[in-house]
């Protein structure tokens, strides 16, 4: 009960800060716009291709183009690439700024854990980047009111949720380096540079890869959106994430602790 | 309600405290003085649990920090040297923040912070931005947020550093006036400080215990009851001469005559007082006695004696003294 207090306590506090300075809006603001530039040219590219058809249709034709595959898919492959940008802006000031400015001393002298102020820290940074999401998801809607054959609803949710978890992952890694620095702006560089490296490794997976080069590929975490964004939602996905999550907020919560220790 | 036993704390090769022991009754306020460096900050950090000893034990209130640091956070408020504060809140809303996670329920939260506020006179700022306050009233807000949960034992570093002497005695009655209710440890090298608001002072100087005692004790042991300063106008040397003949003077400094007056420094034995003989002496000798105090050895002195010399531990132990003149 105090623990979940002391974890809510934690995730409105930063959301003070995310909304008392420009940071959310800015990434509010940066994450609807592209998604909305990456909608406009997966839109106009979606209906150039679909004339297309519409004139082979007259030598016999080709099938009908799912809008979920050309339209909705290409854009949530994309906003995974913002999310890599995003991340870093959300996680780098959550504890190189309590150490910049001494506040770091205020957590740990009340009665609350290490993991309850990294849980909150998380939760903070990961629901405003579900709000970014949901956000974006509003361009879409129109689709529903418009198109001749309704899109299916459901690989977008599960392409969102996937949207979610690689940025969900982002954000544990980031709240785990900001813990190693008391200045933003190298935790914000550091991170992004250690999410660059780690999508790298999703490149290592070809079909002539070798069992090391497939064991490298599966950490990189854009090879599991690839389902979910089809609409299948595999256990095993959603387990690699959630992992990974875990793994990140470890890390953090560590770092915390030991520093405590090295001080 | 503290009580610390053989504290260590080694940073790397550095002893930042050097088993150092002391303990604390409830409701009493401790001086905690030492140059910068110390090992003052160090050691209310690990009675906060914010760093863990090297060795030996700290209960506060009946928990060990090392065993059981939840409880004694829930028991403890504290204010480090710059009061942690959130620039981009207003004050009720960071102190509400610091009412949640010190645990205090949801029904008195209201009251409690609207309380802390009163005590420390921050109301009239309650809804402006920390990061706008005054040095004086971020003070004064941390202040706030230590007492919020009405802890048993209140730990304050410096809480005057930085203020203006107005501030600086207003922070001071509210310090004494916290103390009987609350446990204090104040850490401070402003030497009035001490003698004006704790009731006992542990003088550290590297890490180590040089000196506990109230303060007037302190002054009382270091120099000796019995050192007197006369000022006597005519013959100084025939003076000196009379007062060394006085049972129970063991020593007797002139100083250099300026304008007919010498000024005349006498010891005594402990315990003896020989303010009567020696004003006789002196009239004896057909000169005027124009003044005659008792001489105590500011605690300025006293501090910068126990932490200047390195026999510090020895000639507090043994009192009375032969004072560095």
């Amino acid at each position: 009960m105090t623990a979940l207090r002391n974890v809510a306590a934690i995730v409105e506090k930063e959301w003070r800060h995310y909304f008392g300075s420009p940071i959310a809006y800015v990434a509010l603001f940066v994450w609807t716009m592209l998604f909305g530039i990456f909608f406009h040219f997966a839109f106009t590219y979606f209906l150039k291709q679909s004339m297309m058809m519409a004139q082979q249709m007259e030598f016999g034709g080709g099938p009908k183009l799912s809008i979920n595959e050309w339209m909705i898919r290409p854009v949530l492959h994309n906003m995974a690439v913002v999310a890599l940008f995003v991340a870093p802006m959300l996680t780098m000031r959550l504890f190189a700024e309590e150490k910049r400015q001494g506040t770091i001393e205020l957590l740990a002298t009340s009665p609350i854990t290490d993991l309850q102020i990294v849980l909150g820290k998380f939760l903070a940074a990961a629901g405003l980047y579900a709000l970014m999401i949901v956000t974006g998801l509003v361009n879409l809607v129109p689709i529903w009111y418009y198109a001749s054959s309704a899109p299916e609803w459901k690989p977008v949710l599960t392409g969102a949720l996937a949207l979610w978890l690689i940025g969900s992952c982002f954000i544990a890694l980031g709240l785990f380096v900001s813990t190693l620095t008391r200045n933003q702006i190298v935790a914000g560089i550091l991170t992004f540079c250690l999410l660059l490296g780690i999508w790298t490794l999703g490149w290592a997976d070809e079909p002539t890869a070798g069992p090391v080069m497939k064991a490298v590929a599966y950490l990189g975490v854009t090879n599991h959106m690839e389902d979910m964004v089809k609409g299948v939602l595999d256990l095993k996905d959603v387990v690699f994430y959630l992992s990974f999550i875990g793994f990140g907020l470890f890390l953090a919560q560590q770092s915390v602790e030991s520093q405590r220790w090295r001080a | 309600m503290i009580e610390v036993d053989n504290l260590t704390k080694r940073y790397g090769r550095t002893t930042a405290v050097d088993g150092i022991s002391f303990v604390v009754k409830k409701g009493e306020i401790l001086g905690f003085l030492g140059p910068n460096g110390a090992g003052k900050t160090t050691t209310m950090r690990i009675l906060t649990c914010y760093l863990p000893p090297t060795e030996g034990t700290a209960r506060v209130a009946g928990h060990d920090v090392f065993e059981e640091p939840l409880e004694v956070k829930r028991r403890v408020g504290y204010i480090p040297e710059t009061p942690p504060l959130y620039q981009d809140m207003d004050v009720a809303t960071f102190l509400d923040f610091c009412a949640k996670i010190k645990g205090v329920a949801k029904a008195d939260r209201r009251a409690r912070v609207d309380a802390a506020m009163e005590k420390c006179r921050v109301g009239d700022v309650r809804k402006t931005l920390i990061g706008r306050l005054s040095k004086g009233y971020r003070q004064r807000v941390g202040l706030a947020q230590a007492i919020l949960h009405d802890p048993e034992v209140l730990i304050l570093d410096e809480p005057t550093s930085g203020l203006d002497p107005k501030q600086i005695i207003e922070t001071r009655e509210l310090i004494k006036g916290l103390g009987g209710e609350h446990t204090i440890i104040l850490s401070t090298h402003i030497l009035p400080e001490v003698s004006m608001t704790c009731g006992r002072v542990v003088i550290i100087n590297k890490g180590k215990v040089v000196a506990e005692d109230t303060p007037d004790n302190l002054t009382h042991r270091l120099r000796g009851a019995g050192t007197l300063r006369l000022e006597v106008r005519g013959d100084g040397p025939a003076a000196a001469e009379g007062l060394r003949a006085v049972p129970g003077v063991t020593a007797v400094r002139p100083h250099p005559p300026a304008g007919g007056v010498t000024v005349i420094e006498v010891e005594a034995a402990a315990g003896s007082d020989v303010r009567a003989e020696l004003a006789r002496a002196v009239v004896q000798k057909g000169l005027d006695l124009l003044a005659l105090q008792q001489v105590g050895m500011s605690l300025e002195e006293i501090f910068l004696h126990l932490t200047t010399t390195d026999a510090a531990v020895d000639t507090a132990a043994s009192a009375p003294m032969e004072a560095t003149a």
